[in-house]
């Protein structure tokens, strides 16, 4: 074949070819994020499932919750959901059990929380999980009656690499937030000396690092930031991604976790589990209270617990920096959001049932997996929030 | 029987006439559902990004803030950073892929050639998120210690190689991109340069030229036109990669004169936020990068076929394009 006519296909050719690569890119590559993202998290996913087999044999206990764990018969036995990738490991070992136990199964689309709010709002789906909570527009778009649920409760650690600190850096919450301003560049700063006396802090630059992609992790984050730092909270704020003053984006937890590591002088946060599997030193971090706390997930539950009494009748709330001596400042919940006014009532039953499993006997996954269990008060506030779902006008749980 | 064979060979002719319709239809139908795709896609990618081009307007394409939290979106960091991550990739594809292709077609010993040319072409089907998770943890470590500092100490008068040395960025993102297309670009060199007539080089050789002549006298100018091919479908696959680089870029938005310092491509910021994207200016604002990336891809590709017509005019064993 001539060149000169080749020339012609292989243009054409090239069209045709960086189309369908713009087209298919985006669908591979959210998969392609699923897997390695969760791939971690599979480890101590089997290690859950050894630890709790026995348990979940046990019948449930009848002072935990009052409603049955599975729905009564002639309730759909099939319920969709989509959402926040955060909570993805933790529901599919509760969907699984569910599934197991109830004969409902529960598909759940892990596609991140933005997309949860928006099947929902375009009811899709009938549950919506989320990390960062509705807006009023959103709730109004929504059909105006969505209720709040938080199901589970993360801690987000602060993990750093620095040569001669092995373990115990103590942070302030001015400093963490200064540092990620890019105020405080090396680690010998006096802003840092001063909480840690005794430390041998080099010479050495910070290298800030965060989430580059949008993640309920960074919402929990920011909201601490703004929290604790005016500056922050008028100069870059509170959200899923935010413009970060400084510092270099890694690709999901693994992605921060792995550049942290490598980097002599990172800082960077992520979800607990990876802070677990990873080795990686984390910072103890100044409560409210004044306290140095490690991030546990007990230090989350007790966030949580300290919480309760400022909490927003409707749950939309982030409970960062916390009061009480045991409070890890960092955490958050994950709510999943559901309309109360539903239409059918055999989905509703099932709705139900499986919700009030979860933030009720269903909790005993979660330390397993490295989320915080909800606190006894807090399932008080989410039975009241589950009590206001109707089917075709009438509740769907005895008041 | 001659009746018979008269009507099956006509019976032949009519069932050939219908096939040839069938396959006429089948050909034209493919041909209008490539370009149905194309217009589809670029019509749906501008009425979803609708709100945000009647918010920002050409500003959007000026702006370097991208803020979700004050509702601030600019697209020029991302277009930046996809160009010279691109660029940066080509020139590494074509300076070793076209090496490649020489030694595979020119040097190597003959049973060398397969293995070798299965080797790089096995390059391709690599996963990319395996790429990204290596440009992690064993490039970005190498750029860090080794490359970049090298890179400093010997040109870093030229502003492209000073700055602080950190190993993901820019550089990284280039290289991975050009080690992903890189088996494009060698595979089709070859088959270009294995195209130009045995009977050139032997013209050539009779004139006692010497192995380096004939292949810069001969040899290249005469592919020089499939090498440029060679060369644009492997940019086409630069430009909208995306999962490797978002691993290595480093995603931070900005302009920067350095190739050691830390980036983002247009499709590396849709593949992190759009699963976050909790508001419809913001979700209307990726769609628009799409947009913006579509209409990159194109504008290279019809500069790139002028290209092709004005190099192809003068090169020898090239009639028309």
């Amino acid at each position: 074949m001539r060149p000169g006519r080749q020339i012609g296909i292989l243009v054409s050719l090239a069209l045709a070819a960086t189309l369908a690569l713009a087209c298919s890119s985006n669908k591979n590559n959210s998969n392609q994020n699923k897997t390695v993202g969760t791939a971690a998290r599979a480890a101590t996913q089997v290690a859950a499932v050894s630890a709790t087999s026995a348990a979940t044999k046990a019948p449930a206990s009848p002072a935990a919750s009052s409603v049955p764990m599975c729905p009564p018969s002639g309730a759909a036995n099939a319920l969709i959901g989509a959402g926040s990738t955060f909570d993805n490991p933790l529901f599919s070992k509760l969907f699984d059990v569910y599934n197991q136990q109830c004969k409902v199964q529960v598909n759940y689309q892990s596609i991140g929380s933005g997309g949860g709010i928006q099947q929902l709002t375009q009811k899709t789906v009938q549950f919506g999980a989320t990390d960062a909570p509705l807006t009023d527009e959103q709730i109004k778009a929504a059909g105006g009656d969505v209720v709040h649920i938080p199901v589970t409760i993360g801690a987000v650690p602060v993990g750093y690499n620095l040569p001669g600190v092995k373990s115990g850096m103590k942070l302030t919450g001015d400093t963490l937030a200064k540092i990620f301003m890019g105020q405080i560049k090396k680690w010998n700063d006096p802003a840092i000396k001063v909480i840690n006396p005794g430390a041998n802090l080099p010479d050495l630059d910070i290298a800030v690092v965060h989430r580059s992609d949008g993640s309920g992790t960074s919402f929990i984050f920011t909201s601490y930031l703004s929290a604790v730092s005016p500056d922050w909270k008028s100069k870059v704020g509170a959200a899923t991604s935010v413009e970060w003053p400084t510092g270099s984006g890694g690709k999901g937890s693994e992605g921060v976790a792995g550049l942290v590591k490598q980097t002599p002088g990172g800082i960077g946060y992520f979800e607990l589990a990876y802070a677990v599997q990873n080795t990686i030193t984390v910072a103890t971090l100044q409560n409210q209270a004044g306290k140095f706390v490690d991030p546990t997930s007990d230090g989350a539950s007790a966030a949580a617990a300290g919480a309760i009494a400022n909490l927003p009748p409707d749950l939309r709330a982030t409970f960062v920096n916390a009061p009480g001596d045991a409070s890890y400042p960092i955490s958050g919940f994950s709510w999943v959001a559901i309309n109360t006014g539903q239409s059918d009532a055999k989905v509703a039953q099932s709705l139900v049932s499986l919700l009030w499993w979860v933030t009720h006997d269903g909790q005993k996954y979660a330390q397993d997996l490295s989320y915080a269990p909800l606190p006894e008060q807090l399932q008080k506030l989410d039975e009241a929030q589950l009590k206001k779902i109707t089917a075709d006008g009438k509740p769907v749980l005895a008041q | 029987m001659a009746r018979s064979i008269g009507t099956s060979g006509k019976l032949t002719r009519a069932r050939g006439g219908r096939g040839e319709r069938i396959f006429r239809a089948a050909v034209t139908a493919s041909a209008l559902l490539v370009l149905l795709i194309v217009v589809g896609l670029g019509v749906d990618l501008a009425w979803e990004s609708r709100q945000a081009i009647g918010r920002f307007g050409l500003g959007f394409l000026t702006s370097q803030h991208w803020d979700p939290v004050h509702q601030r979106f600019g697209a020029l960091p991302y277009i930046f950073g996809t160009i010279i991550t691109s660029l940066i990739a080509i020139a590494l594809a074509l300076f070793i892929g076209v090496g490649t292709a020489l030694f595979l077609t020119e040097l190597a010993p003959r049973r060398l050639r397969v293995p070798l040319a299965t080797l790089v072409e096995l390059l391709a089907a690599i996963p990319s998120v395996v790429y990204g998770l290596w440009g992690i943890f064993v490039l970005a470590p190498l750029l860090r210690t080794t490359v970049e500092p090298f890179l400093h100490d010997t040109l870093g008068f030229i502003p492209l190689f000073s700055g602080p040395q950190i190993g993901i960025g820019l550089l990284a993102g280039g290289v991975i991109l050009g080690i992903m297309i890189l088996p494009t670009v060698a595979a089709i060199s070859r088959d270009v340069l294995r195209a130009v007539p045995l009977e050139q080089r032997e013209a050539a050789y009779a004139l006692g030229a010497t192995r380096w002549e004939v292949i810069r006298g001969v040899v290249l100018p005469y592919a020089r036109s499939g090498i440029f091919g060679a060369a644009i479908l492997g940019l086409g696959r630069a430009l909208g990669e995306t999962i490797a680089v978002t691993m290595v870029i480093g995603g931070r938005a900005q302009i920067t004169h350095s190739l050691f310092s830390l980036g983002y491509t247009i499709a590396a910021v849709i593949a992190n936020e759009f699963t976050e994207a909790t508001y419809p200016l913001y979700l209307a604002s990726l769609f628009e990068l799409g947009l913006i990336l579509l209409a990159i891809t194109m504008i290279l590709n019809i500069c790139a076929r002028l290209l092709v017509w004005r190099i192809t005019r003068g090169a020898p064993g090239a009639m028309t394009a």
